[in-house]
């Protein structure tokens, strides 16, 4: 019994550690009052994704892919049990890059917020917001 | 509660989901082994990630990148003020006596002098290690980075990369000087310019693609007039593109720091 825990445990570690990651990001966006905390949370969400999408693209036994092309002509015969999969990192380069430059509006924006209601709480936004009205 | 929720529905599917590494994972029988197999053929390309990133997947890229532009300029136009308000206090050291002098408001110095520097208010005493160490090392780094985009298709690298590295050599220069003399070098104009140039590169020789009587992207099109193979003709369309997305990524990394520093007012930041 133990045993078959322990096993499950270990055999599924990358979507544990994922989802673990996720929920401590979920949790900064809905519980935390701070606007910079929720952010921070965004990005801990982000890094799950990330995570999540590059352990899927990990195969038992293979390498990195890149083809060795000083041994191997055109004609080589290449077998794609030989090279982890690709696609789940060419999305992620992308989503990184982007998550920052999407960060930098986030920050932006705060700053913005700041400037405006001079606090980042938001249960001391909300009251000046209905005053504005 | 809500999260603990959501955490007790993602664990539950988890126990569906295929194990660490599993080659018959439905990620990994699709479109991947197809990806993999041909790769070298289609585009003589020996990075695998560099040529799905660019040519099989060209259009996600394109606008990926368009993204990174909009966001650059979605954090100009949030925070960059053109009003220029007279400081309180300007700082100015005397460059061959190490004296520092202090301008109250409203007094008159004169700008152009070569023997004075404007410092920042934040930060006065010397720092000649770290200027010196960044002096020698950002060159490292910047010949770095554009090895990093030319060699994209050989080894680990490509646009992306390359060009975050670029951008950081650019905000070290900004952060180990002063926000004022990394302006001076790398203007504001000049930045946005470079910004709008990478994504025009891309949407470029895409389009030169489509008057080549191909498809938008299809690299191959400059077989016709470069006297290539179609393989590597699409490796060169490659290596275009990813200039183009360097470019683009560098730029906008200098724009959110720029802005975000000096919180849009470009005149002192960190």
């Amino acid at each position: 019994m133990a045993d078959g825990v322990l096993e499950v445990l270990i055999s599924r570690i990358n979507y544990w550690v994922y989802i673990a990651l996720m929920m401590i990001g979920l949790y900064g966006i809905i519980i935390k009052n701070n606007i910079m905390k929720k952010i921070i949370g965004l990005s801990i969400l982000q890094t799950a994704v990330i995570l999540f999408f590059v352990s899927i693209g990990a195969k038992r036994d293979a390498t990195i892919p890149i083809i060795d092309h000083t041994n191997a002509s055109a004609h080589t015969e290449i077998s794609a049990t030989n090279f982890i999969n690709p696609l789940p990192h060419v999305l992620m380069l992308t989503a990184i890059v982007v998550a920052v430059a999407t960060l930098g509006v986030a920050l932006s924006m705060v700053i913005k917020i700041y400037r405006e209601y001079n606090t980042l709480e938001e249960d001391e936004i909300l009251p000046q917001l209905r005053e504005d009205k | 509660m809500l999260a603990i929720f959501l955490g007790g529905l993602l664990i539950y599917c988890s126990f569906e989901f295929p194990l660490w590494g599993d080659p018959h994972a439905p990620a990994s029988t699709h479109v991947s082994p197809y990806y993999i197999e041909n790769t070298l053929k289609d585009t003589s390309v020996p990075n695998i990630v560099t040529a799905v990133l660019a040519d099989y997947r060209g259009y996600d890229t394109l606008f990926e990148t368009v993204v990174i532009f909009t966001a650059g300029i979605a954090c100009i136009f949030l925070l960059r003020t053109y009003k220029t308000v007279e400081p309180d206090i300007r700082l100015y050291r005397h460059i061959p006596t190490g004296i520092t002098l202090r301008i109250e408001k409203g007094g008159k110095f004169p700008e152009g002098s070569r023997h004075f520097e404007r410092l920042d208010t934040a930060w006065v005493p010397y720092d000649l290690i770290v200027k010196t160490t960044c002096r020698l090392v950002i060159p490292f780094i910047q010949i770095f980075a554009l090895y990093v985009i030319a060699h994209g298709h050989y080894s680990p690298g490509g646009g992306f990369q390359g060009g975050v590295i670029m951008g950081a050599s650019l905000v070290l220069f900004a952060i180990a000087f002063n926000l004022r003399s990394a302006i001076r070098r790398m203007g504001e104009r000049l930045i946005m310019l470079l910004a709008a140039l990478g994504v025009c590169i891309y949407a470029g020789i895409g389009t030169l693609c489509m008057l080549l009587d191909k498809n938008y992207l299809d690299y191959s099109a400059f077989a016709n007039i470069l006297a290539f193979d179609p393989a590597s003709a699409r490796s060169h369309g490659i290596l275009m593109v990813e200039i183009g997305v360097g470019i683009v990524v560098m730029a906008v990394m200098v724009i959110l720091y720029y802005v975000l520093a000096s919180a849009g007012k470009h005149d002192e930041g960190l």
